[in-house]
């Protein structure tokens, strides 16, 4: 059973589609689909609330595609990452950084058509800032309070300054809801007929199945092209494939690369691709033999990260040698860790270790929840092996990773993926090697001398290159092992002009007939 | 069974269900894996994280947790689910009537089809065609439902796309139903049109869970059709003249069935159990496909309440199972 793999079925696949009835087939459903003005996207997660800013599903990146169909964000993110207004066409502080401005945009209106107010931001920031309301950032919303409102101008005091909080207004639970609305109906209501002033409206609902979404004709920003939207939520990436091939839905991603690359030169088929602001890692933990600082570093010269990505990612992938991946913030391209197995050796030995009598620790990994995860560590695995490291491989789930890193209970390395989608140094650098937070591996002092002071510095120049500075440091003692950035496979029918987005998002709004 | 081993097997359901619930609970609480770890904000304080924590009750010790989660299973409240903040009764009672259609259409095709090919294996008894039908039945119990499901995905909905191979029906359509039950309801208020948009999205899934089963029907029923047709009773249904088809049909078969049915009925199980990866693959919106977000989520009280009704079908099952068996055969009913 074990020779007949999901894969070998997919190989099939390909060659049997490959026939010209598959191929006609494939390409009047793409025809047909532009044609009726809906627009179908194989969506790779369920949707398991509508409720944008609590609980779980609010700080699932994956999801905030079709959270920013529906709702608006305070701010908007342009495919680069740089911000540009959205419901606020104004944001700021004043020059002593007490005080924060926002200026609401003339005109929205709700899927209902009742109009935006500043109740509703005012509103919105609130219930994202009570501790009791199940906000999972209510740590940055908290931060600013005593809001008042002049007309479509917003003013609120800064109880803590907190240097991302504008960046937080367009990601993760930054989103406005409609205070009249939600109060009239209810948690539970909210989430039975949820509204929002974003491009689309909801139609119709089937958990686990689909979410149809029909245009918001009042939308501020226009129309959006498509009339209807449907994603299907197609989890399994094998029949999000099946799902292209049998032309039942016009775009999908999160695929296989070998997937992407066959189903790309089909007929009627358009690959692209753009990485995207997640990165895969490896997570040093402060303990034996990861204290040894040759340990470490020697770790991070053995590992050859191109040809990982060219041999296993196919090419997608490009490698990194810091946690800020390029078009993030703080990215620095001066900083390199090369790849340099000699060195490895070298350091290695001034510890007492060689390739006969190898230094030993565990390595933890996830295995399908990224692409080619376990495959990659084990080529990792071989690399060190060369240079005189032996590592045990032990295989767990994502949540089992979530628990051990919270009780500071990983192995000595531990293999992760890390988004960063507002591309702040804070919220990779920071959150990820910071003693005190509950992602961190490594709890050093050295670290969090280094960083404890850049989270509340004003001057954001000085921010940036202080975790410049940071990340060099890191890079110099080999306390994480970043691998590479990541790059999304999207494919989709003939005729579309998809909009890829750096933060990964699969935005209907902004994919339009050709 | 006699009614009295009927009343004693009722009587066992609490205590089992009850096993069952304990037994979840404590296992869910122990092997690694903690919802709240999964939704600690970036900068969360050890304050945050215990705060989060008592808001979903698992604070407490783990006895006094099921103690509470008892209490409110038995008035009805099976808690609210962690990811999708919902009721777990509302949301498993919503998604349970599209698992036990599939379940059902599944079923049904099984035993047709494991029937015919009993019946056909049966009557070429002792030929050469026999050895192909009983090739064919190995292989169809060789593959198992998941595999089935991406075959038929492959050839039905990739190479020839006759059919669709995600969700339960088709987007575009706007229809209103009464209850979760689209199919039985469909066919019962003669909408046929709907009915036939809905068996045309429950085919694929739906012969995936079959074929594996039909292959056991077949194995099962072709058993015991050849062990009934040496009985004395069919032999002089032969010697005073009727047809061999009219004998398999009329004496031998109805023999037959008791067995296939106790030994058979209970794979129904296996079938229902199925459904969580056939489900997921068509992306079919039953509990199935529910209990696998749950299991990645660590939702606890969604798994809870899903495991819950899956152990109370299994019972349901078997226990319909064996009075089946028992209204089939006189001997049983009769002691």
């Amino acid at each position: 059973m074990s020779s007949l793999s999901r894969r070998s079925i997919l190989q099939l696949a390909g060659g049997a589609a490959a026939l010209p009835l598959a191929s006609g087939l494939l390409g009047d459903g793409a025809a047909q689909a532009a044609a009726a003005g809906t627009l179908t996207i194989a969506y790779n997660v369920n949707l398991p609330s509508f409720d944008p800013t609590i609980g779980l599903s609010a700080v699932n990146p994956t999801i905030q595609s079709i959270y920013q169909a529906i709702f608006d964000p305070y701010i908007a993110q342009a495919p680069d990452l740089s911000f540009k207004p959205g419901l606020l066409t104004k944001w700021g502080w004043n020059e002593d950084r007490t005080k924060v401005t926002l200026e609401l945009r003339k005109g929205a209106t709700w899927h209902d058509g009742s109009p935006v107010t500043p109740e509703d931001v005012v509103w919105s920031l609130q219930r994202a800032a009570d501790p009791h309301s199940g906000n999972p950032i209510q740590f940055v919303w908290s931060k600013v309070g005593n809001y008042k409102i002049d007309g479509n101008t917003i003013t609120g005091d800064v109880l803590e300054f907190e240097p991302t909080l504008f960046k937080w207004m367009a990601f993760l639970t930054g989103y406005v809801l409609p205070k009249a609305y939600y109060e009239k109906v209810g948690a539970d209501g909210f989430e039975k007929a949820p509204i929002g002033s974003g491009p689309y409206k909801i139609d119709a609902f089937e958990r686990n199945a689909f979410l149809r979404l029909k245009a918001h004709a009042g939308y501020w920003g226009g129309k959006p092209a498509f009339e209807t939207v449907v994603f299907k939520f197609v989890t399994d990436p094998t029949s999000r494939v099946a799902e292209m091939e049998s032309g039942g839905s016009d775009l999908t991603f999160e695929i296989p690369y070998e997937e992407f690359d066959r189903l790309k030169a089909k007929p009627g088929l358009v690959g692209q691709t753009k990485p995207v602001s997640d990165i895969a890692m490896i997570f040093i933990t402060d303990i034996d033999p990861m204290l040894d600082r040759n340990v470490r570093l020697a770790a991070s010269h053995a590992i050859d990260k191109k040809a990982i990505v060219d041999r296993l990612l196919k090419g997608y992938g490009v490698p990194i040698s810091t946690l800020e991946a390029p078009g993030y913030a703080a990215f620095d391209p001066s900083i390199k860790v090369a790849y340099d197995p000699e060195l490895a050796k070298s350091l290695l030995a001034k510890s007492g270790y060689s390739p006969e009598k190898p230094v030993k620790f565990t390595i933890q990994t996830t295995r399908g929840f990224k692409p080619k995860d376990y495959e990659m560590i084990q080529a990792i695995v071989g690399m060190w092996r060369k240079v005189g490291i032996e590592a045990t491989i032990e295989v767990y789930e994502i949540a089992q990773h979530f628990e051990l890193r919270a009780r500071h209970a990983l192995a000595p390395a531990a293999f992760y993926n890390w988004g960063n989608a507002i591309g702040d140094p804070s919220t990779s650098t920071g959150f990820a090697m910071f003693g005190p937070s509950p992602h961190c591996a490594w709890k050093g002092k050295d670290l969090i001398e280094r960083i404890g002071p850049l989270w509340g510095e004003k001057d954001e120049a000085k921010r940036i290159a202080g975790y410049k500075a940071v990340d060099k440091y890191i890079a110099e003692e080999g306390e994480v092992i970043p691998l590479f950035q990541y790059v999304q496979p999207i494919i989709h029918k003939k005729g579309l002009k998809v909009v890829a987005q750096s933060n990964g998002m699969i935005l209907p709004q902004l994919i339009t007939p050709v | 069974m006699r009614w009295g081993e009927i009343i004693r097997r009722v009587l066992l359901i609490p205590p089992t269900l009850a096993g069952v619930g304990l037994i979840v609970f404590v296992l869910l609480r122990v092997v690694p894996g903690d919802p709240i770890a999964m939704m600690i904000p970036p900068g969360a304080s050890a304050a945050d994280i215990a705060r989060l924590r008592a808001l979903y009750g698992l604070d407490q010790p783990i006895l006094q947790q099921f103690v509470v989660w008892s209490g409110q299973v038995l008035t009805g409240d099976f808690g609210r689910s962690i990811s999708l903040h919902q009721r777990v009764f509302e949301l498993v009672l919503a998604r349970l009537p599209a698992t036990l259609e599939l379940a059902l259409l599944g079923t049904v095709i099984a035993v047709l089809l494991g029937t015919v090919v009993a019946l056909i294996g049966a009557y070429l008894r002792g030929r050469r065609a026999e050895w192909a039908i009983d090739g064919g039945v190995g292989l169809l119990l060789a593959i198992p439902d998941f595999l089935w499901a991406l075959i038929l995905l492959l050839l039905l909905g990739v190479i020839l796309p006759v059919l669709p191979i995600s969700g339960r029906i088709d987007p575009q359509l706007d229809i209103a139903f009464g209850t979760n039950f689209y199919l039985i309801e469909s066919l019962l208020t003669g909408r046929l049109d709907v009915a036939a948009a809905l068996l045309q999205h429950m085919i694929l899934p739906a012969l995936a869970l079959a074929l594996p089963f039909a292959a056991l029907v077949a194995r099962l029923l072709k058993a015991q059709l050849a062990e009934a047709e040496d009985q004395d009773y069919a032999q002089v249904a032969r010697a005073r003249g009727f047809s061999r088809p009219a004998i398999l049909l009329r004496d031998v078969l109805p023999n037959a069935l008791i067995p296939t049915v106790a030994l058979g009925g209970v794979q129904i199980t296996l079938l229902l159990g199925g459904t969580v990866l056939v489900e997921r693959i068509f992306s079919y919106e039953g509990i199935g496909n529910m209990a696998i977000d749950a299991v990645i989520n660590r939702d606890f009280p969604l798994i809870q309440g899903l495991i819950l009704t899956f152990a109370v079908l299994f019972i349901a099952l078997n226990l319909a199972v064996d009075l089946l068996v028992t209204l089939l055969d006189p001997r049983l009913r009769h002691g």
